[in-house]
């Protein structure tokens, strides 16, 4: 019987962040590369948001256990640094699907001008500008605690890092 | 020179750079579930996961250039106080001389005259010949803009609000301030690796910081402390009896049972 196996940038690419479920490595932008040997072994490289991120250990866990199951057991993940990672790299799918979950995705790239002007984020929730930062720290290193005046509710902001 | 010589030169810088941050995170993490509201509680241990984090990245290419099999664990869990490389202002208590234990304006004007020197040194140590040293230092030049961001902030805030957080913040500062000192010290060991460009001149960031820091102390309405005093010691190993108490506790699993993991 042959079975058809999925490619091993299809399966790694669909692998999800542990701390962010609606969203897979790929969208963050963490997904570096997939490569696979001509014997069959798999070579993938993931980068860290932030040097601590103690995410990393569980995604490279994930990412060997679903390609292992997809008929790749020949896995070896590797991090890279450089460049470092930048919330540019963000997908703008994953963007929306962290809006969709209430998560306000970090914003388009600004060039620092002579005056720093900074963009008001908007509430995931109703859609309004007029917000106000509670906390530049949030649950995890790349989240910000905000809150809506107009709907009164707290959300999560995903930090511009660049 | 022989290549032994700079290997040992390259671990031993590490061993700065690398206890500066561990430290540094340990102190930070004594504030967990015991900060003023939990915002700061969790931004305070958002900061010492970015310190560890860096820890772990320098310690661990430290262990390999070290040799002899040693891990990053080995390293961080298995040295005495006298063998730590870290500068003394990252192990000074979190509290006031002769006072309260845990005293946030001191953390903070650990943190800010920390983070400010942190910044400047990644940013130089970004473009080190030494590839991995340049890209770990790159992924901190952004963390430690936020550690720098939060710590100024909040000097603003305390300095400037009331006649009683004025007064404690501008103590505060002034009980660190002689421990900055030791920040832009420059050495034997720092001239080698200039020379090689794969390390920065300590003294060569001071201007920077102090310029750094008198917009933030002028900000805060605080006064600049005198530059007198100024202890220093722990680049060679020669630390304050605060370090010993902080490697006892965080060593204390690792040597009751050693070589656990998670």
């Amino acid at each position: 019987m042959v079975t058809a196996v999925e490619a091993p940038a299809d399966v790694v690419s669909a692998v999800p962040d542990p701390e962010l479920p609606m969203v897979s490595i790929a969208d963050l932008g963490i997904l570096r590369s997939v490569d696979v040997s001509e014997h069959g072994r798999v070579t993938v490289m993931i980068t860290p948001t932030y040097s601590g991120c103690p995410a990393m250990d569980a995604i490279r866990g994930d990412i060997r256990r679903a390609l292992t199951v997809a008929g790749w057991p020949d896995v070896e993940v590797r991090t890279q640094l450089s460049p470092a990672w930048t919330t540019d790299w963000m997908t703008p799918e994953g963007k929306r699907k962290l809006s969709e979950a209430g998560i306000a995705p970090p914003g388009p790239h600004q060039d620092a001008g002579p005056v720093a002007v900074r963009l008001s984020v908007r509430c995931p929730r109703c859609g309004s500008p007029d917000t106000s930062e509670i906390s530049r720290f949030g649950a995890t290193s790349c989240k910000s605690l905000w809150r809506c005046r107009s709907c009164v509710e707290p959300f999560e902001h995903f930090k511009a890092l660049r | 020179m022989n290549p032994p010589v700079e290997r040992s030169d390259r671990f031993e810088y590490l061993l700065r750079l690398g206890d500066d941050a561990l430290v540094a995170a340990q102190r930070l993490a004594e504030w967990v579930s015991r900060a003023p509201e939990l915002e700061e509680d969790m931004a305070l241990a958002n900061i010492a996961l970015d310190q560890l984090g860096q820890a772990r990245l320098l310690l661990s290419y430290a262990a390999e250039l070290g040799g002899g099999g040693r891990t990053e664990d080995a390293l961080a869990y298995l040295r005495s106080d006298r063998e730590f490389r870290n500068c003394l202002l990252v192990e000074l208590p979190n509290g006031v001389l002769g006072g309260a234990a845990l005293d946030f304006g001191v953390t903070i004007a650990k943190l800010l005259c920390f983070s400010a020197y942190q910044h400047l040194l990644s940013q130089r140590l970004a473009t080190s010949t030494d590839q991995r040293l340049a890209e770990i230092a790159g992924k901190a030049v952004k963390e430690t803009a936020y550690h720098l961001d939060h710590a100024a902030l909040w000097t603003c805030r305390l300095g400037d609000g009331t006649e009683e957080s004025h007064r404690r913040m501008q103590a505060a500062i002034d009980q660190v301030w002689p421990y900055t000192h030791e920040l832009f010290r420059s050495d034997e060991l720092t001239a080698r690796l200039v020379a090689d460009g794969s390390g920065v001149d300590p003294a060569s960031l001071r201007a920077g910081w102090l310029s750094t820091l008198e917009k933030v102390l002028s900000k805060a309405t605080l006064a600049r402390p005198k530059d007198g005093w100024a202890p220093d010691g722990g680049r060679s190993g020669v630390h304050t009896e605060a370090l010993s108490y902080l490697l006892g506790e965080m060593q204390s699993l690792h040597r009751t049972h050693p070589g656990v993991a998670w």
